[in-house]
């Protein structure tokens, strides 16, 4: 017997995508009323998830799908982190004129496929959620569709993605040969000697992986997609499928090959020096917002993989707490971007940012933290996500990585201190509207209130995360 | 006459995998040939899994490679659509000329 019970949160999920579907189909002008539906609908799921005890750990249909602390814990930051996303983007798309009746349905279908990504310990169900997820994704990169943009991303982005899922799905094929099973415990249990064919199917999966979470070398959509798409739906990119596919990459790393640490550590390793590195180089010369923001997600990627290479438990949570904080950091960047706004046209170069503390002190403020932030400059939450990566790394006395990604932070400062360096100091420009919504300003100011005071109770991220014990 | 075993069809699958791959990074002319190309990895990849599956005399890879042809087909659909809004918007689908993104 099956205990539907604790996938509840799916289940809503899935149905009020459909029902929410049927509305906009028959009800006319309905566009605002399905947004605010499926704002509503992330909210119940989250509440579904949070009415059952977090710390179970529990398998269902023939151990496919498993709830545990680390599912429970990923699936509440990326449902919320969904509803900040929303409502922060709701008058951006009004104002570009994107508010159809599919927007938030396909936010809400990618944000089922994530769902089920996170919750997943089988290939078939892993491969499954991955392709609701960028199926999803691929039709709103494009969905400012009369704009040329934001259609060469969304093209890019297909093939590119595309791609990236059929060399993961050759790894599958060739791990479900050698192993015997798709599942992850019994790919466990059956893992007698290395063989080729499996350290083969490893390498094919960490390529897909690498390409959802655009890490070095396999990161030349990200600057494309993010430039090209609407503002709103780069946030939903540079935020959401991470958060998932790093779940997945912790547990497809540590639950069925972990015996084969030396075959995959050092790939691991090399995706995490190049990433921090070329995040942190490439974006010097960056003239647009969007692009640079790219470069330097792709840079902290390059972090979280570090704690992922280190093969402890202390490791793993470090990323999960690098990631954590990555979301509130990047949530309340885009916040801020969505706020240069004057007469219905959104600024999104840097050039739009100079001078911006003569007329809008609280908004340079709030960029001001967020940027120190992502450069790592303490008390903000950005050092400690960094501290802790360090920390982990440092115990498995991984010292080159850990200088690596020491000098890369040095490099990376420099473009965040320029950022600062034109909003405080160069000529001031154009007044930006001040009447934005509510759900704007709310998720700005969580962020901002999240990465200022983060260091007066440091321990309480940390003592959630303790929890995930993977190995 | 020789048997036809494992190692003859993952050759196989193998080969079409590459010539997915190759397909889609030497192509210079048109996306649709991409689409073609994509298509055929995932082809490559139900042809392992369905010989892996009647290797291992274990039914999941069959069921593997009808969920794969599923959302192959899912997959060439919205392909396509976006390819027709790209060329609504810009007059050409030819691979060197889509570069308006750069930086």
């Amino acid at each position: 017997m099956i205990n539907l019970n604790y996938i509840y949160s799916e289940i809503f999920l899935a149905i009020a995508i459909m029902t929410l579907l049927i509305i906009g189909v028959f009800k006319k002008n309905s566009s605002n009323l399905v947004y605010n539906l499926s704002i509503i609908s992330l909210l119940i799921s989250l509440a579904l998830i949070l009415s059952f005890p977090i710390n179970e750990s529990i398998n269902l249909f023939n151990d496919s799908y498993r709830i545990d602390y680390l599912s429970t814990f990923m699936k509440i930051i990326t449902i919320s982190s969904c509803t900040f996303v929303m409502l922060s983007s709701n008058k951006y798309i009004q104002i570009i004129s994107i508010n159809k009746i599919e927007y938030p349905i396909l936010v809400l279908s990618s944000m089922l496929g994530m769902i089920v990504m996170i919750s997943s310990n089988d290939l078939i169900l892993f491969y499954i959620g991955l392709e609701l997820q960028s199926l999803a994704l691929y039709v709103l990169a494009s969905f400012n569709r009369d704009h040329l943009p934001s259609s060469e991303s969304g093209l890019k982005y297909f093939v590119l993605s595309a791609l990236s899922s059929g060399l993961l799905l050759y790894g599958c094929s060739l791990i479900y040969g050698f192993s015997g099973s798709t599942n992850f415990f019994i790919i466990r249990d059956s893992l007698t000697q290395d063989s080729y064919g499996l350290t083969f199917g490893i390498v094919f999966i960490l390529v897909g992986l690498a390409f959802k979470i655009s890490a070095v070398p396999f990161h030349m959509w990200a600057p494309d997609v993010y430039e090209g798409s609407p503002t709103s739906v780069t946030t939903f990119f540079a935020i959401l499928p991470k958060i998932a596919a790093l779940t997945v990459f912790i547990r497809f790393l540590y639950v069925p090959f972990l015996n084969l640490i030396e075959q995959w550590q050092i790939i691991i390793i090399f995706l995490s020096i190049a990433s921090m590195l070329f995040g942190a180089i490439a974006a010097i010369g960056q003239k647009k917002l969007k692009r640079l923001i790219a470069y330097s997600s792709i840079g902290h990627m390059g972090y979280a993989l570090a704690g992922l290479a280190t093969g402890t438990n202390a490791g793993i949570q470090s990323s999960i707490s690098y990631i954590t904080i990555y979301l509130f950091m990047n949530l309340g960047f885009f916040s801020c971007m969505f706020m240069l706004r004057r007469e219905d046209k959104y600024f999104e170069d840097i050039d739009d940012l100079s001078g911006l503390s003569k007329n809008h002190p609280l908004l340079a403020f709030s960029f001001l933290i967020i940027l120190f932030s992502l450069a790592g400059i303490p008390p903000l939450a950005g050092f400690f996500a960094k501290f802790y990566i360090f920390s982990a790394v440092i115990e498995q006395s991984m010292y080159f990585l850990a200088v690596v990604g020491l000098l890369s932070t040095v490099i990376a400062a420099f473009y965040y201190l320029r950022l600062i360096k034109i909003i405080y100091f160069d000529s001031s420009k154009e007044k930006y509207e001040i009447n934005h919504n509510l759900g704007l300003k709310l998720s700005l100011l969580v962020s901002s209130l999240f990465i200022l005071l983060y260091f007066i109770y440091p321990s309480w991220l940390s003592q959630i995360v303790e929890n995930i014990n993977i190995i | 006459m020789f048997d036809i075993g494992l190692g003859h069809y993952l050759i196989l699958g193998a080969t079409i995998f590459t010539i997915g791959v190759v397909g889609i990074f030497l192509n210079r002319k048109n996306i649709i040939v991409i689409l073609m190309s994509i298509e055929l990895i995932l082809l490559a990849v139900n042809i392992n899994l369905v010989s892996f599956s009647i290797y291992l005399n274990d039914l999941s890879g069959q069921i593997f490679t009808l969920f794969i042809l599923t959302v192959a087909a899912a997959e060439a659909a919205i392909g396509l659509a976006i390819i027709v809004v790209y060329f609504r918007n810009s007059g050409t689908i030819k691979v060197q000329e889509i570069d308006k993104l750069k930086g």
